[in-house]
């Protein structure tokens, strides 16, 4: 790995964030009538019924200097993103949106960096075992059911397993992270509450996930077992369990770790409305809360928020990339 | 005269793909005698490397091996146990395979691609005595030692080549197939490779079968020469001999179309086009473009004779020795 | 003149036999458009009318699929939403793809600093979760239409055509026959047009269907979230106001249940149709056996 390929890595993560950041800046900008203004005109007039209204107003003021130049308030933006203030919550005025955003994040953490964990590994097996030319009758049998799943989106799959294990058969809870009223600390019935709750989330996660994964790798094992090296290694006399890991699974983990990376998108997405079906108090739960009372000052944080964390992951695996496929580093020196 | 290591018997492979089935390999017979070197030349698409690979049993779907023998020092490696015949690839006969170019796994050093052949057969062996097998194994083909730490993608085309001959010989194999083993490389390193194929006949006193198409670079080559058309075997013979006297006019035409000097270049000006292996006519595969066609040419395959001693063809001129 | 519609029809039933994916996915697809617009155009639209029965029946023979809280009958809301979402789809996977094409046939025929520049801006957009930037346009709209639904949408359908296009415009670039026909002294655009497009058909096909199935998915979404177009019927508002009343943990199945199996009956058209694509444009994929 080379110092120029991280520099160029890194000035793409850049990029990306100063652009997703701008917009996010822009475009409400752009927008005829700018909301926030309204919303607030809105609270004044109904006259401080919600929170320390008059507070906010005047902070919301001063911090965005309305009356100043559109690239002064551009500057002062950046400024205070830089030392990691979000603002104050449009609709619980003293709560700032960091915080609500800190409170949310290890929730969807936990939970989207376990469930696609076990989606990529268990497709890319799933995967590599159907394009083997061996692969178990049974496991045949399996596929057109995932794919039916995958053509489920994730928060539809999700309301269907709501309502088939938490409505019908009540194994399940029906939303939220933890039971209500009970504390959260280190105990065992604490973390067996959490992984209840999380439980049927990440079935919709995996679930949907799965078909994909396995559909895409299959294709990439197939066409790897028709590359000349295959053959080769057939001829050498070589185990077929040797062929299959060392010739086979290792020329795929490019191109799937490729996709994995561009599917995050699509995953983070997906995950945020699930969220929104079980009530999992994650950052896409508090999205769509966010929606619902218009708090755009929440709104623009959480997908700050999601945009650096996307970025920063792809930063992170394009650093990895080098390490699984040697060709490369050669390629980019 | 050496006896017989490999003798091929009545073998046919054959493709069922969508546009019809293609007979690829139709009935071939021939021997390979201890320390020879055997050349098989014809046209893209005659058979040539079904043919090769079907003695590994390597034919894969759509292709599969309908009938005949590969005996190999009288065992007939197409009756073989999976697990068998997975033994005896590389250590009783191994492969040079067409495409050197992309048969190196790109993803793993070659030290661990050449060690990995030898593992599958004799697991025993240390760390240590295994890397030491590997540098002398690449010494031998002319590769230096730290060629062991490349990957594939660091190598020119010519070096992969040899790494796939170090490979082929790791085993000391009886047989050595090398399937056109020069096609995507140029003259001067087409010669090298030859050079050290011939080395491992003389030193390894491994038998040597060679595919391609260029009849003038094999002629330089090999003792025995097969002449293949449209998935036959249509005339076999010392080289000489089939030089100065081809008996089938398949072969005359060939080597009549070489350029007259050195006699070496590609297929040329045979008159008429290759044969379509979905759409063969009736009766002798060549007789379209044979010369000296007769009209039983058209109704009856001629069979595959010896018509002079170590003279083989497939040809109705020489029925019964007549002509 | 017999024979020849013989001969062709005969074709078209070897492609069919050969390529079920892709005709069954297409088969699929007009299906559900029919029964969208046929369906419309039958029944009695006040049905879908706020009040017209008594909220949160189940299904029986006079509404088959039940009414929802606000009392309105479930199928008929269900067959007017259709249009409205295939329309968004078909609009933004078309104005995504128009701009995938173009950009991509740009990158990949100029190559260069054209190519450095829309090949770095989709993998910036590539990289932006697609949500976060509908969601604030979304959040900053005032009153959202279809129309304006599909375009928000469209925004980010471009990016797959777009690499695909380009990769497909540069590998053909190097074949000889662009050079040929260059050297006939055909124009920039002419040799687009009359060599390069005919040969990029499957991969623009293929473009269109993946723009419209991520459009479709996106919209959806945006809608479950609550930022569709609230006086419309489409199958994500229905799901919206489902979750809204409640509907799934009160275990009214037949509100939610039917625009979810439709949305996945069009999604599995078009998986379908994109595999059968991926045949036609790949045919590695193809195991003969
Ligand atoms: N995997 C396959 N599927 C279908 N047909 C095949 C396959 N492999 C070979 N064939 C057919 O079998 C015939 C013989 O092919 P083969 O590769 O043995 O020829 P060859 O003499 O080695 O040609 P070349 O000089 O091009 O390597 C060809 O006509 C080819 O069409
Ligand atoms: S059998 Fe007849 S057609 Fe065939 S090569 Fe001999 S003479 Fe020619
Ligand atoms: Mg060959």
């Amino acid at each position: 790995m080379t110092v120029d390929y991280i520099v160029k890595r890194l000035g793409m993560l850049l990029v990306v964030i100063i652009s997703a950041i701008s917009i996010n800046f822009i475009i409400p900008r752009l927008m005829p009538g700018d909301p926030v203004q309204q919303k607030m005109d809105q609270m004044v007039a109904m006259g401080g019924t919600v929170g320390d209204v008059q507070g906010m107003v005047q902070e919301y003021r001063k911090k965005f200097g309305l009356d100043k130049p559109v690239w002064k308030q551009f500057i002062s933006y950046w400024g205070d993103l830089l030392r990691g203030d979000l603002g104050y919550s449009l609709n619980n005025y003293p709560q700032r949106v960091s915080s609500v955003i800190t409170g949310a994040l290890p929730w969807t953490a936990g939970l989207l960096i376990t469930a696609i964990l076990i989606t990529f590994v268990l497709g890319i097996l799933m995967g590599a075992v159907l394009g083997w030319p061996t692969a178990p009758r049974g496991l045949r049998g399996v596929v057109p059911v995932f794919l039916v799943l995958h053509a489920v989106p994730y928060f539809l799959l999700g309301i269907i397993l709501l309502f088939l294990f938490a409505v019908s058969v009540r194994v399940f809870p029906g939303g939220g992270g933890y039971s209500f009223g009970t504390a959260l600390q280190l105990s065992l019935g604490s973390i067996a509450d959490v992984l209840k709750h999380a439980a049927l989330p990440a079935l919709s996660i995996v679930l949907a996930g799965v078909g994909g994964w396995a559909l895409g790798m299959r294709g990439m094992m197939i066409s790897v077992l028709g590359e000349d090296y295959i053959n080769l290694a057939e001829a050498k006399g070589l185990k077929q369990r040797r062929i299959f890991l060392w010739y086979g699974v290792r020329n795929t983990m490019l191109p799937a770790t490729t996709s994995l990376a561009m599917s995050l998108g699509h995953v983070v997405t997906g995950a945020v409305l699930v969220e929104m079906i079980f009530a999992y108090p994650g950052i896409g739960h508090q999205l769509y809360r966010a929606i619902h009372a218009k708090d755009y000052t929440v709104i623009q944080g959480i997908i700050v928020v999601l945009v650096v964390w996307l970025a920063v992951t792809l930063f992170i695996m394009d650093l990895i990339y080098p390490l699984i496929d040697r060709r490369i580093t050669y390629r980019r020196r | 005269m050496s006896p017989d290591v490999l003798q091929v018997k009545e073998l046919r492979v054959r493709y069922d793909t969508y546009s019809g089935v293609v007979n690829a390999v139709e009935g071939v017979s021939f021997s390979v005698r201890a320390g020879e070197k055997l050349g098989l030349v014809g046209e893209s698409g005659c058979g040539k490397s079904s043919t090769v690979l079907a003695l590994l049993r390597m034919i894969k779907p759509p292709g599969r091996i309908v009938a005949g023998q590969v005996l190999l020092d009288g065992v007939d490696l197409l009756r073989l146990s999976d697990e068998e015949i997975r033994l005896a690839r590389f250590a009783a006969i191994s492969l040079i395979p067409q495409g050197a170019m992309n048969s190196l796994n790109p993803v793993m050093r070659i030290r661990e691609q050449i060690v990995d052949t030898m593992r599958a057969h004799n697991g025993g062996k240390s760390r240590a005595e295994l890397d030491s097998r590997v540098r002398e194994l690449l010494q031998w083909v002319g590769l230096s030692d730290w060629v062991a730490n490349m990957f594939p993608h660091e190598l020119s085309g010519g070096m992969k080549q040899r790494v796939c001959i170090a490979m082929a010989i790791s085993l000391k194999p009886k047989v050595v197939i090398a399937d056109e083993p020069t096609s995507a490389l140029d003259v001067v390193v087409q010669r090298r490779v030859m050079h050290t194929l011939e080395r491992v006949q003389q030193e390894l006193g491994a038998s040597v079968i060679l595919s391609g198409h260029d009849m003038g670079l094999m002629a330089q080559f090999v003792d025995r020469l097969g002449v293949m058309y449209a998935g036959r075997l249509v005339e076999m013979g010392p080289t000489e001999a089939i030089f100065e006297d081809p008996l089938h006019p398949y072969a005359r035409l060939l080597i009549d179309t070489l350029p007259s000097l050195d006699r070496k270049g590609d297929f040329k000006g045979i008159p008429g086009v290759a044969p379509s292996l979905l759409n063969l006519p009736a009766g002798c595969a060549f007789q379209p473009r044979c010369p000296h066609a007769v009209e039983r040419c058209s109704v009856d395959e001629p069979a595959w004779q010896e018509a002079r001693p170590g003279r083989w063809v497939a040809c109705h001129l020489w029925a019964e020795g007549r002509r | 003149m017999a024979t020849m519609y013989r001969d062709r029809a005969h074709r078209a039933l070897r492609f069919a036999r050969l390529n079920m994916l892709l005709v069954s996915g297409l088969a699929v697809i007009v299906a559900v458009v029919l029964v969208g617009y046929v369906g419309s155009a039958i029944i009695n639209q006040d049905d879908a009318r706020v009040g017209a029965f008594d909220p949160g029946l189940r299904p029986s023979r006079d509404h088959l699929l039940g009414t929802d809280r606000q009392a309105r009958d479930v199928l008929a809301v269900l067959i007017l939403s259709i249009p409205n979402t295939v329309k968004i789809g078909l609009l933004a996977g078309a104005v995504g793809l128009g701009i995938g094409v173009v950009l991509g046939l740009a990158a990949g025929y100029f190559g260069g600093l054209v190519d450095l520049v829309i090949r770095t801006v989709a993998d910036v957009v590539f990289t932006i979760p697609g949500i976060a930037i509908m969601i604030i346009v979304a959040t900053n709209i005032r009153t959202m239409s279809v129309e304006m639904m599909a375009l928000i949408v469209a925004s980010l359908a471009w990016m797959y055509p777009t690499r695909a296009i380009r990769a497909q415009t540069l590998s053909l670039r190097e074949r000889l026959y662009v050079e040929v026909a260059r050297l006939n002294g055909e124009s920039g655009m002419e040799l687009v047009v009359k060599q390069m497009l005919p040969n990029l058909l499957p991969y623009i096909a293929a473009g269109f269907v993946a723009s419209v199935s991520g459009a479709i998915l996106a919209t959806i979404g945006l809608e479950a979230l609550g930022l569709g177009p609230q006086g419309e019927f489409t199958l994500g508002m229905m799901i919206y106001w489902a979750r809204f009343y409640g509907a799934i943990l009160r275990g009214m199945w037949w509100w939610w249940s039917p625009p979810i199996a439709v949305i996945v009956v069009i999604f599995i058209g078009l998986l379908l149709a994109s595999a059968g694509l991926d045949r036609i444009a790949n045919p590695r994929l193809q195991r003969t056996k």
